[in-house]
């Protein structure tokens, strides 16, 4: 058991896997000699060689394309791309053929690769370094869409990419490579994909949250208990496809009010699916309308507006009194 | 039947005037007035003097990460000068000094890495383009933008930058295809400072040269010495007179040295040796040209506290910015307000009245968010 911060809980995780199994390779710019821009593949160059952590030319098409090629001859590459608002230049790979080759060769061929991406924002960066971008591979058949909350959980999901036999891809929010430190455990542990956790019980309320937007939740959560006498109970969602429909309808059936908080942009995101699957499953029992708390549709305004567009706790718990209320 | 021969053996020119040890081929030396000579160095002089001021700026929290030019001035420079007003300029990320030769203010850049959008806004009449973060994606923008000059009949040449790592992507390859099949007023400018972040030139091609990938899509490619002003202006006149008479793109190789950081989240010591990047200081394009200018007697008293008063009194005015009005986000996502953003805007307008009245609650207001984090300390 070490006390790791996500970034060192990450490293962890492909070390791990590295030493476990041969096939599994990373690849990326900067990843090698450098240790990643982040940090996360940091040492694994040097415990491992070129051959294993390649430092790729500049090319996200490239990353992803070979990567495809290397997983349909049976290896199970680690592609990180610096931060996802790169990836659109890769993101024909992703789409038109990751996640499309066990369809396309009707289960000759499938895809066991994990796509690593630094996402989101508060981190007082450019256009392109704050984004989130989920939605878009969360809206892919064929691909799984991952989203740690926090050290332990980021590790625990990493192994689970790596072993899956399908093409994953893994968001790591920028904001919580360094935000806390958890204890790990040395030996490793998994956490499967598609299921969601109870981050805090209660029963008046359901705020769903994922990734940095967590931490903002279960302040809001606590915030509410504290001040208002309201249990609310935080579903962190981990993984954003497949949606664990299970875990949130039994919550709001339990609930009947439910706030959903994400950092992408509102219209056809995250939460869209989420409140229709709500609604599919715990219709009867809604006291309430189904609130979202998001970024507003507009593209990245620049860091020195980002407080007003990001949600924050304060946003969170207004919403969640007005659902109360409703 | 035998093989045969389709193209004849290629030959890639290397072009230097003035070296590192301030020889100087007369034979080449482009005919440059005393005057413009004078605005050359105080272009090159005032990029190094703003990069110098910018990381610490940026150590003091007063701008965010933004990617220095220090070593790359005679680039930037030596080839920006070429273009007229009414010609087009596509930067990438790291063209601070060919930035303000083309008129931008100084405290709009610093404004732009200070996370306003304000400072990516070109002045209405200003023919450049904001700057491009993904790499190589704005080389095919340039490209359109010289078909649709050529396509209008205007007299209008577009020069495109981008680095060596760009080279890479699948948009660099692109957009030079197309520049050689429409034969259109395009100069592909390449800084080529040997270091893409800590992957190396010899990790990210294979090829011996970057101005020999123009062969290949049939547009002329010329390397020449990055550090030498001289001769990038030389071999930059020739590719923007070619544009200009119809004759179509040329891309030219700058070989030059990033002698800074990446970007102020970098160490480069992680990868580079100190005596590589010591070997390129020797080959300082500033310094090589203070020499050229001092033998014409053209080297201005006080031009340094001339050049760092400019500075100054931008960031001055830079410092007086207000805080960012939020509610301003919706006003350039589409030419009218959809209803839906509408609705947004009040919203966030609602929220904002709220957290000016302490917004009714106990909870605590989210600390600032940390700068980003996860990269060394920058040591250089």
């Amino acid at each position: 058991m070490a006390k790791l911060n996500m970034v060192k809980a990450l490293n962890l995780a492909l070390l791990q896997e590295m030493e476990r199994d041969e096939d599994v390779l990373v690849m990326g710019e900067d990843v090698g000699v450098d240790g990643g821009v982040f940090r996360v593949t940091e040492d694994l160059h040097r415990k491992f060689g070129s051959k294993r952590v390649i430092d790729s030319p500049l090319a996200e098409a490239a990353i992803i394309g070979t990567g495809v090629g290397m997983a349909l001859y049976g290896l199970k590459p680690v592609c990180e791309i610096q931060v996802s608002g790169f990836a659109f230049q890769c993101f024909h790979q992703i789409e038109n053929h990751c996640a499309r080759y066990r369809m396309r060769s009707q289960g000759r061929f499938h895809v066991p690769m994990v796509i690593r991406m630094p996402y989101g924002g508060g981190v007082r960066a450019l256009e392109h370094h704050s984004e989130s971008e989920e939605q878009f591979y969360a809206h892919v058949p064929g691909l799984k869409m991952v989203i740690p909350s926090g050290p332990r959980n980021a590790r625990a999901l990493l192994v689970a990419a790596i072993r899956d036999p399908d093409p994953v891809v893994f968001f790591e929010h920028k904001g919580l490579y360094h935000a806390a430190k958890e204890d790990v455990p040395d030996e490793i542990e998994t956490l499967p994909i598609g299921r969601a956790q109870i981050a805090r019980g209660g029963r008046d309320l359901t705020l769903i949250a994922y990734g940095a937007m967590l931490r903002v939740a279960r302040e809001a959560a606590d915030a509410l208990a504290e001040e208002d006498g309201v249990e609310a109970e935080v579903i962190d969602l981990l993984t954003i496809a497949p949606l664990d429909r299970e875990t949130l309808v039994a919550s709001v059936q339990k609930t009947g009010r439910a706030v959903i908080v994400h950092e992408a942009p509102r219209s056809f995101g995250p939460g869209a699916e989420i409140a229709a699957s709500i609604m599919d499953g715990a219709f009867l029992s809604l006291e309430a309308p189904i609130a979202r708390v998001t970024s507003w549709d507009v593209p990245f305004p620049g860091f020195a507006r980002e407080k007003g567009n990001v949600p924050d706790v304060a946003r969170v718990l207004a919403t969640a009194r007005e659902t109360l209320k409703f | 039947m035998p093989r045969t021969v389709l193209e004849p053996r290629f030959q890639v020119e290397y072009l230097s005037i003035l070296d590192s040890d301030g020889n100087l081929d007369s034979s080449l030396e482009p005919d440059i007035a005393p005057a413009d000579l004078k605005r050359m160095y105080r272009g090159m002089l005032l990029g190094r003097r703003l990069d110098e001021r910018m990381i610490r700026l940026q150590r003091q929290g007063r701008i965010g990460t933004f990617a220095p030019i220090k070593g790359q001035e005679a680039s930037q420079i030596g080839s920006v000068l070429t273009l007229r007003r009414s010609d087009w300029m596509v930067p990438s990320f790291r063209e601070t000094a060919a930035m303000l030769w083309r008129g931008w203010p100084i405290e709009k850049l610093l404004k732009f890495f200070a996370g306003y959008l304000e400072g990516s806004q070109p002045d209405e009449g200003q023919n450049d383009l904001p700057i491009t973060i993904p790499v190589a994606t704005q080389l095919p923008h340039a490209v359109g933008l010289a078909y649709a000059a050529q396509y209008r009949g205007d007299d209008v040449v577009v020069m495109a930058y981008c680095g060596d790592g760009a080279t890479s992507e699948g948009d660099f390859h692109e957009a030079l295809n197309f520049a050689g099949v429409w034969s259109v007023p395009v100069v592909f400018l390449i800084q080529n400072n040997q270091w893409a972040i800590s992957v190396p030139l010899k990790k990210q091609t294979h090829s011996r040269t970057i101005a020999q990938k123009a062969l290949a899509y049939g547009v002329p490619g010329l390397q020449v010495d990055g550090n030498d002003v001289l001769a990038v202006y030389a071999a930059s006149q020739e590719a923007v007179a070619r544009a200009r008479e119809g004759d179509g793109p040329t891309l030219i190789e700058c070989v030059t040295y990033r002698l800074g950081v990446h970007t102020t989240a970098d160490d480069p010591t992680k990868y580079r040796t100190a005596e590589e990047v010591a070997e390129w200081e020797r080959k300082d394009p500033l310094t090589r040209f203070t020499a050229y200018l001092k033998k014409k007697r053209l080297l201005e008293e006080g031009l340094e506290e001339a050049v760092d008063a400019e500075i100054a009194a931008a960031i001055q005015r830079f410092e007086a910015t207000g805080a960012a009005e939020p509610l301003t986000m919706f006003e350039h996502v589409y030419a009218e307000l959809p209803p839906h953003l509408k609705t947004q805007r009040e919203q966030a307008a609602g929220w904002l009245r709220e957290g000016e009245n302490g917004g009714g609650t106990k909870a605590a207001p989210r600390e600032a968010s940390p700068p980003m984090r996860g990269q060394r300390a920058t040591r250089r």
